[in-house]
């Protein structure tokens, strides 16, 4: 499909979803209090945002999820390289790793909560907790799967244990550490949002409930609205790394 | 457009090699009794037929791989000591190998480069010397472009370029022309006699052409199908540097047909 098609048919796609929602809330005469018509929750949307409260809830949540994303960029790496690099530490420390992992995350937000309170540190540390394993285990794949001829040239270069790491293992690492990250990008919105949701009085997920709590479900779809573009454009920032951080690569090259 | 040409050419003594592998329980005695002076400044070709531990035996000259017993002797120095490979010993080699192996992260100038980069060069003159090379190898001009921007014929060059960025004394080769068309690989067959020749380094080379063999060598090494011993050590005295042309002389077609000889008689 050439590039402009899907252009026009993204749009269309959209429209079409929202002209059947419409139509099945006027066939079957839904309660706005159930599925409220696309034009209401447009309208609800549009109040919100003129409320400046409603900037305050966004930014909240845009710094617990960016905040706990980085935590788990920096971290995934760091433990990705170390167990990529030392197979002992990974055999030994991998099936502590994937237990933690298995572990419900959300089940543990109240505990969160009792250790760092409801302000943003405990949505911060969710949010870390459930980005940095993808980030972990791309970090690690990229590192085990250097080309064979690769390492032999650095073999045959006589390069030590650091430059190799520097010039080979962290840079053929980068496509899988990315496709890592647009994992987690996605991962660590969800997890402040689920971490406002279950406590605390501020960010987008206090808002939905709020809303629902105080029936205004129109406007409750709105905040669902914004969720989704703020989770769309943070997730679009990290695809768009790649073209700065692997232009070499051939994702980038064949205009992915 | 010159290589920095050595000071002096640096030979190479290999003494009682021999390598087994461990597979599952048996061994395999893949190489034995390779006992062989390698001039300085020589070009030496190892020929024969698959498996018959020629790539073993380079390997184990760039110090890729420590033999089982026997000894490598650079320049007066040992490759091994112990299970320690001798540093100084290293800095001598340069290795091409049978696919380029560019690191596709790196513009052709930084991999080019990168042997100088590990000894700590600064970016200027590592930036001069990665143009001259690409200049000594027909690449003037790519010195930006990424690998996969390349044909595999250029890709190779800019291998060639890499091996020898560091004025390496030896000059290691493994089937570097073996993924090229017929034409391509004729060129870059006049295109490394040339640069041997300018740089008077040492160069061991494997191949599987015959043609190749007679066409590049000093000296060709016939090795024997598995375990590989020394078969055959034939001088080729044609004239340098030898043109395409020379393929067609008489003396060149004896000098093939006589390895082809030998090397059926193992079949």
């Amino acid at each position: 499909m050439s590039r402009s098609a899907s252009w026009l048919i993204t749009p269309l796609l959209l429209a079409g979803i929202v002209l059947v929602w419409e139509a099945y809330v006027r066939a079957f005469n839904v309660s706005s209090f159930i599925l409220p018509p696309p034009l209401e929750v447009w309208r609800a949307t549009v109040v919100l945002m003129q409320d400046p409260r409603t900037y305050w809830h966004i930014w909240i949540t845009l710094l617990e999820t960016v905040a706990g994303f980085a935590i788990a960029v920096v971290v995934g790496i760091v433990f990705g390289g170390l167990l990529g690099k030392i197979q002992t530490l990974e055999r030994t420390l991998n099936p502590l790793i994937v237990g933690l992992q298995v572990m419900p995350k959300v089940a543990l937000i109240p505990l969160f909560i009792v250790w760092f309170g409801f302000g943003v540190t405990s949505k911060i540390v969710l949010a870390a907790v459930i980005a940095f394993f993808p980030i972990m285990t791309n970090t690690i794949l990229g590192i085990k799967s250097v080309e064979r001829g690769h390492r032999e040239v650095m073999q045959a270069l006589n390069a030590g244990r650091w430059a190799t790491f520097v010039n080979v293992e962290l840079p053929n690492s980068m496509p899988f550490i990315l496709t890592g990250m647009e994992v987690g990008i996605v991962l660590a919105t969800i997890g402040a949002i689920v971490g406002e949701y279950l406590g605390g009085n501020q960010g987008l997920g206090y808002m939905a409930v709020a809303t629902l709590n105080a029936f205004d479900v129109k406007s409750m779809f709105g905040v669902i609205l914004l969720l989704t573009i703020l989770g769309l454009v943070l997730y679009f920032l990290v695809v768009m790394l790649r073209r700065f951080v692997t232009p070499w690569h051939e994702s980038v090259a064949s205009g992915r | 457009m010159t290589v920095h040409k050595p000071a002096s050419s640096v030979g190479i003594k290999l003494k009682g090699i021999e390598q087994r592998y461990k597979v599952r329980n048996s061994e395999v005695l893949a190489l034995t009794g390779v006992n062989l002076d390698i001039g300085a400044g020589e070009f030496l070709v190892l020929l024969g037929p698959s498996g018959c531990g020629k790539t073993t035996l380079l390997r184990i000259i760039a110090g890729l791989l420590r033999p089982t017993s026997g000894s490598v002797e650079v320049g007066g120095q040992q490759l091994w000591s112990g299970d320690q490979r001798n540093d100084a010993v290293m800095q001598e080699l340069g290795v091409v190998f049978q696919d380029a192996n560019l690191f596709p992260w790196m513009t052709i100038e930084d991999n080019i480069a990168l042997p100088l980069k590990l000894r700590g060069v600064p970016k200027a003159q590592r930036r001069k010397r990665a143009a001259e090379l690409c200049a000594l190898v027909g690449i003037a001009g790519f010195e930006k472009r990424w690998p996969r921007e390349l044909s595999g014929g250029m890709r190779q060059r800019a291998a060639i370029a890499r091996a020898l960025s560091r004025d390496p004394h030896i000059l290691l080769m493994d089937e570097p022309f073996g993924a090229l068309d017929a034409m391509t690989r004729d060129q870059m067959n006049l295109e490394l006699q040339r640069i041997w020749m300018e740089s008077g380094c040492t160069v061991i080379l494997v191949t599987h052409s015959i043609r190749e063999a007679v066409f590049l060598a000093d000296r060709v090494l016939l090795l024997s199908p598995r375990p590989g011993r020394m078969d055959t050590l034939r001088t080729i005295d044609i004239a340098r540097p030898r043109t395409i042309y020379a393929q067609s002389t008489p003396e060149f077609q004896t000098h093939e047909i006589e390895l082809r000889q030998r090397l059926d008689t193992f079949a």
